[in-house]
C-alpha cells in the first residue's frame, strides 16, 4: 500500500508550490517560485544586450501608418501623418519602455499606494485625497475633453498605452510588478490628468502657511516680515531691476478687520503639512540672443532640477506629423514634447515658486461636518467620499467636506495622531483645483513657429506657473512667468485665513500681460532660476518659496559673456561656483575668534579660508564651509524658532541680515544668561562642526562629492537599492548652477542652438528603458555625471535610410 | 535508460508547457505524468524529476543571463539576500524548480505503484 507515501510527497510538492507562489515578508516580498521561473519570472526581463527592437506591428486604433526609428541611444523618432496616430504611438512607446513608473506615479498622485504596499501608505493616501488630487484631475479632464484637439490627442494616447498593456503576457510584465506581485490596470485619460496634478503638487504645492501661523503666536507680523522678507537685497530678478511696471489692473482690498483677526491673531495650529514637496525643486533656464552668440543665432538652455530617479521622469523622443516636428523630452504619462524644440523654436521651463495654495480655518456646525459658518449663515458643504483600497485589509472610506474654498484637508479625523489639532478644521484653496487645460499649451508650443505662437500657447497654462523661456530661429528671445496667479492684498495668504468671511477669499487673478516677462531685451539674454521674478516695484504682492544664488550667478555670467558658443553654455550648466559662499564666507572668517580655536579647529578654518569657492568633487573646503555654516545656522535660529516648529529663514536672509548689521538681534543665544556676540556664535559653530568634519576626514569622505554622495534612487527608494546608482562622481550643490545635491538635481540638460540646421545637445541621468534588466536602463548616467552631452539627432523624413536609424518599428492598422 | 528518458522528457515537456500554459508551476504536473508513464522507484523518480527541472532551469537561466551580460541577475541577487552573486541566483532558481519537480515525480511514482501494483 503506497497511499501514505503518495500523500506525503504530494503534500510536499503542493506545499512547495504554495509556499513559492506567495510573498515571504519583508526580505522576500515576492512569490519566489514564480519570480525565479525562467519562463515566467524575472529572467524574462533580462533583455539581450544585442536585442533587436525592430518589429512590424498591426493593431486597431490607428487611422493610418506610423514608423518609429530608434537610434543607438534608443531614442525613438516617430513619423506619422496624423497627430492622433503620433500620440497613439507615443502612448504605446511610453508603456513599452516605462509602464510601471507611469502607473506607480499616477497611483501615488491619486492616493492609491495602499493598494500596492498595504496599510503603511494609508496616511500618505489620505493626504492626497484630502488635498483633492482626484478632484483636481477631474476638473482638468473636463477642460481637456471639451477641446477637440486635446481630446483627440489624449484619447489616442490612452488607446496606445492600452494597446500595449493588452498585448502584454504575464511573463513580460516589468520587474517591479513581479517584485511587488501585482498587475497593471488599463490606462485612462484621468490618469494623464493625475500625472499633471502630481507635477503640479511637486512644483506648486509647497507652502509655509502652517508653520508661519504657528510662528505668529510668538512673533509679530513685523518681526516675521524681517525673518521672511519678500525682496532680498542681492536679488537679481528675471525682469531686470529698475523696470517700470504699469499700474495694476486689479487692486485687491484688504479686509477692514485684517489686522485684528488675521495679521496679529495669536493662535497656533500646531501642525506642519505632512509630505511637503522637496523645497529644492527648481530649475535653470536661459536664452541668449544672436547679438551675444558667435554664430549670430540664439541659444536656449534648460535644466529642470527634480528628485533624481530611476526610471527617469523623462523619456526623450522626436515626433513628426503633418503639423509638427518636435524633439525633446516627454513625461511618460502624458502626450506631447514637454521641453524641447522644433524646426522654428525652442522652449523650456523653470518653476515660478509662487504661492498658490492657501488655508482657511473652517467652523463646522457639528461633528457631521455637513454645514459650515460662512458670511453669517450656515452653508452646506459638499461631502465627497473617497474609497481607499488597502492590500490585505478592508477598504477605507474617507469622507471629505468641500467648501467654497476647496476641500477641508485637516479636521478632527485627520491627521489622526495630532491631538492638539482636534479643534481645528482647515480648508485648502489651491489653484490646481481650478479647471484648466495644460495640455493645450503643449499642443500649440510643439507646433509654434514664432513668438506670437508662443505667446498664444502659454495663455492656456494655469498651474504650476512656470518661467517659460523661448527662442526662435527668427532671432526672438523671451521669458514669461505664466500661470493663473491670484492678485493678493499685502500679506494675504501668508498665514491661515479666516474661513467665515467672503472678504478673505482671492479677489481676482493677475492678467497674463501683467505677469512678469521680458521680450527681446537690449541685454541680449533672458534667464530664470526660481528667484523672485521682479523687484519691489512690481505692483502685486507675490509671496513664494524663491531661490536666489543660482540666478545671481547665471545673470552675472550671461552679462559678461560675448561670442557665446554651445560649449560656453555647457560650461555654465556645469558651473560649480558657489555665490552663496562668496557672500557668507567672509563673515565666518571675519568673526571667528582664532585665539579660542584648537589645532584641529584652526585646520578646519584654514580649509575654508583656502577653498576656491568652487564645489568641485574633490574640494574639502566646500564640505568644511557647508558644515560650519549649517552649524552656525542652527545656533542662530534654533533658540528662538524651536517654538515655531523650527521653520528657519532662508540662508540669504541670514547672510543679508548680518551684512547689514552684525548685531542682528537673533545672534544672541537666548537660552544662556550671558549675551553672545557674532564672534562667539561663529566660533562656537566651528567648534561644534569640527568633530563631524574630523570624522569625515578620517573616513576619507571629506571631499565635497563624497560628502554629498550623489545617488540616483529607484522610485522604490531604499527598498530597491540594487536598482539605484549610488556614489556618482559629480560636484555641484544647493545654490549652485550645477544644482546636483545628494539625490536631487538637473533631471534633463538641454542646449539648443537655433542655427539654420538646428544644433542641439541633451543628456539626462537615466536611460530610455525603465527595465533594470536592460543596458539602456541607466546608459546616460555616466555621461551626465561627467558633465557631458549627447549630440541630438534631429531627424528629418529624408534621413530614414541613415545608419543612425538602428531599428525600425512600423505600426499599421489591422 | 529509463532514468535518462524520464529526465530528458521531464525537461523537454516542462519547457513546452512553459510556452503554452499560463501557469508557472505546470511543470509539476508534467513531472508527475512523466513519472506515471515511465515508472521507476520513488527515489529514482525523484532524482529524474529533480534533475530534469534543475537542468532545464539552470540552462535557461544561464543562457538568458549570458545574453544579458548579467545586468539583471546581479541586481536581483543583491535584492534577495544572495550577496549579489549571480551564480547563487542561477543555482537557487534551478534548485527550486528541481525540488518541486522532484517531489511531483515522486508522487507520480507512488501513484503508479499504488494503482497498478498487481500488474507487475
Amino acid at each position: 500500500m503506497r497511499i501514505g507515501p503518495f500523500l506525503v510527497s504530494v503534500i510536499i510538492a503542493g506545499g512547495l508550490i504554495y509556499a513559492l507562489n506567495r510573498p515571504w515578508g519583508d526580505k522576500v516580498p515576492m512569490p519566489l517560485g514564480k519570480f525565479l521561473s525562467p519562463q515566467f519570472g524575472i529572467w524574462q526581463n533580462a533583455e539581450e544586450s544585442d536585442n533587436d527592437f525592430t518589429a512590424d506591428l498591426k493593431m486597431e486604433g490607428l487611422h493610418g501608418k506610423a514608423e518609429v526609428f530608434l537610434d543607438e541611444r534608443l531614442v525613438p523618432h516617430v513619423f506619422a501623418e496624423d497627430d492622433g496616430d503620433a500620440a497613439f504611438v507615443q502612448g504605446y512607446l511610453h508603456a513599452k519602455f516605462r509602464l510601471w513608473q507611469m502607473e506607480f506615479q499616477t497611483h501615488a498622485a491619486a492616493g492609491r499606494v495602499s493598494e500596492i504596499i498595504g496599510e503603511r501608505a494609508l496616511a500618505y493616501d489620505r493626504t492626497k485625497r484630502r488635498l483633492g488630487m482626484i478632484f483636481a484631475a477631474e476638473n482638468m479632464l473636463k477642460e481637456v475633453e471639451a477641446n477637440p484637439n486635446t481630446k483627440k490627442i489624449l484619447d489616442s494616447y490612452t488607446a496606445g498605452v492600452n494597446t500595449y498593456i493588452n498585448s502584454l503576457k504575464e511573463s513580460q510584465l516589468p520587474v517591479e510588478y513581479k517584485l511587488l506581485n501585482y498587475k497593471p490596470e488599463l490606462w485612462t485619460n484621468l490618469k494623464s490628468a493625475l500625472f499633471i496634478k502630481q507635477m503640479t503638487e511637486t512644483l506648486a504645492g509647497s507652502v509655509d502657511d502652517l508653520p508661519l501661523t504657528n510662528a505668529r503666536s510668538f512673533f509679530s507680523d513685523d518681526e516675521l516680515k524681517v525673518l521672511f522678507p519678500q525682496v532680498p537685497d542681492s536679488l537679481s530678478p528675471i525682469v531686470p531691476k529698475g523696470t517700470v511696471f504699469a499700474p495694476p489692473s486689479i487692486v485687491p482690498i484688504k479686509p477692514a478687520d485684517a489686522d485684528s483677526v488675521y495679521l496679529e491673531k495669536k493662535d497656533t495650529v500646531q501642525l506642519v503639512d505632512l509630505y511637503q514637496p522637496d523645497p529644492n525643486n527648481g530649475s535653470n533656464n536661459w536664452a541668449v540672443a544672436g547679438s551675444k552668440t558667435k554664430s549670430g543665432a540664439p541659444i536656449l538652455c534648460n535644466d529642470p532640477h527634480l528628485e533624481l530617479s530611476l526610471p527617469s521622469i523623462w523619456y526623450e523622443m522626436q515626433m513628426t506629423t503633418s503639423t509638427m516636428n518636435a524633439y525633446g523630452v516627454s513625461f511618460p504619462g502624458i502626450p506631447g514634447i514637454v521641453i524641447g524644440f522644433n524646426d522654428s523654436v525652442a522652449f523650456g521651463f523653470t518653476n515660478s515658486q509662487r504661492d498658490v495654495r492657501d488655508y482657511y480655518e473652517i467652523k463646522f456646525k457639528d461633528g457631521s461636518r455637513q454645514q459650515y459658518w460662512f458670511d453669517s449663515a450656515w452653508k452646506d458643504a459638499t461631502m465627497r467620499p473617497e474609497l481607499i483600497k488597502i492590500k490585505g485589509k478592508p477598504d477605507y472610506i474617507d469622507t471629505i467636506a468641500y467648501t467654497v474654498f476647496g476641500p477641508v484637508m485637516y479636521d478632527k479625523s485627520f491627521p489622526a495622531d495630532t491631538i492638539s489639532f482636534k479643534e481645528k478644521n482647515l480648508a485648502v484653496r489651491w489653484s490646481a483645483h481650478d479647471p484648466s487645460n495644460e495640455l493645450l499649451m503643449w499642443y500649440y508650443l510643439d507646433r509654434a513657429k514664432n513668438f506670437d505662437d508662443y505667446h498664444n500657447a502659454i495663455q492656456y497654462f494655469t498651474c504650476p506657473s512656470q518661467n517659460m523661456v523661448f527662442a526662435s530661429k527668427r532671432g526672438e528671445i523671451a521669458i514669461w512667468q505664466q500661470g493663473r496667479m491670484p492678485a493678493l492684498w499685502d500679506r494675504q495668504g501668508v498665514y491661515v485665513m479666516p474661513g467665515y468671511d467672503n472678504n478673505y477669499r482671492w479677489q481676482g487673478y493677475i492678467p497674463m500681460e501683467e505677469n512678469p516677462h521680458v521680450v527681446n531685451p537690449a541685454s541680449g539674454f533672458v534667464s530664470s532660476a526660481n528667484q523672485r521674478p521682479v523687484d519691489s516695484a512690481y505692483p502685486y504682492f507675490i509671496p513664494g518659496k524663491y531661490d536666489l544664488y543660482r540666478g545671481y550667478t547665471i545673470n552675472k555670467r550671461l552679462d559678461s559673456l560675448q561670442q557665446i558658443t554651445p560649449e560656453d553654455m555647457m560650461k555654465l550648466h556645469n558651473e560649480n561656483y558657489n555665490s552663496f559662499a562668496q557672500m557668507m564666507r567672509p563673515l565666518l572668517l571675519k568673526y571667528v575668534d582664532e585665539s579660542k580655536l584648537s589645532a584641529d579647529e584652526k585646520k578646519m578654518a584654514d580649509l575654508v579660508r583656502n577653498w576656491n569657492l568652487i564645489n568641485d568633487f574633490d574640494e574639502k573646503g566646500a564640505t568644511a564651509y557647508q558644515t560650519w555654516f549649517d552649524s552656525f545656522e542652527v545656533l542662530i535660529w534654533s533658540d528662538e524658532l524651536i517654538k515655531a516648529k523650527n521653520l528657519y529663514p532662508s540662508e540669504r536672509t541670514l547672510v543679508e541680515a548680518l551684512l547689514r548689521d552684525s548685531a542682528f538681534k537673533y545672534v544672541d543665544d537666548i537660552t544662556t544668561p550671558q549675551k553672545e556676540s557674532l564672534y562667539d556664535i561663529v566660533t562656537i559653530a566651528l567648534k561644534k562642526a569640527t568633530p563631524e568634519l574630523l570624522k569625515e576626514d578620517n573616513d576619507n569622505v571629506l571631499a565635497w562629492g563624497k560628502h554629498k554622495n550623489t545617488t540616483i534612487y529607484h522610485l522604490l527608494r531604499t527598498s530597491a537599492m540594487p536598482f539605484a546608482r549610488p556614489s556618482l562622481h559629480i560636484g555641484g550643490g544647493q545654490h549652485i548652477v550645477n544644482a546636483t545635491q545628494h539625490s536631487h538635481g538637473p533631471s534633463w540638460k538641454m542646449i539648443v542652438h537655433l542655427t539654420d540646421k538646428i544644433e542641439a545637445y541633451g543628456v539626462y541621468p537615466g536611460g530610455q528603458s525603465g527595465n533594470p534588466g536592460s543596458k539602456y536602463y541607466d546608459s546616460f548616467v555616466d555621461q551626465w555625471a561627467a558633465g557631458k552631452y549627447y549630440t541630438i539627432w534631429y531627424m528629418h523624413a529624408g534621413d530614414k535610410l541613415d545608419k543612425k536609424a538602428k531599428w525600425k518599428i512600423t505600426f499599421e492598422k489591422i | 535508460m529509463k532514468f535518462l528518458t524520464a529526465t530528458i522528457l521531464t525537461a523537454l515537456l516542462s519547457f513546452i508547457a512553459g510556452i503554452f500554459m499560463p501557469i508557472w508551476w505546470f511543470f509539476a504536473v508534467v513531472a508527475l505524468l512523466v513519472a506515471l508513464l515511465i515508472h521507476q522507484r520513488a527515489g529514482k523518480a525523484f532524482l529524474a524529476g529533480f534533475l530534469g527541472l534543475f537542468i532545464l532551469w539552470f540552462i535557461l537561466a544561464f543562457w538568458m543571463d549570458s545574453a544579458n551580460n548579467g545586468v539583471l541577475s546581479v541586481k536581483i541577487a543583491s535584492l534577495l539576500p544572495l550577496g549579489g552573486s549571480k551564480w547563487a541566483l542561477v543555482i537557487l532558481t534551478a534548485i527550486l524548480g528541481g525540488l518541486i519537480a522532484g517531489f511531483s515525480a515522486m508522487s507520480g511514482s507512488y501513484l503508479r505503484t499504488s494503482g497498478t501494483k498487481n500488474n507487475f
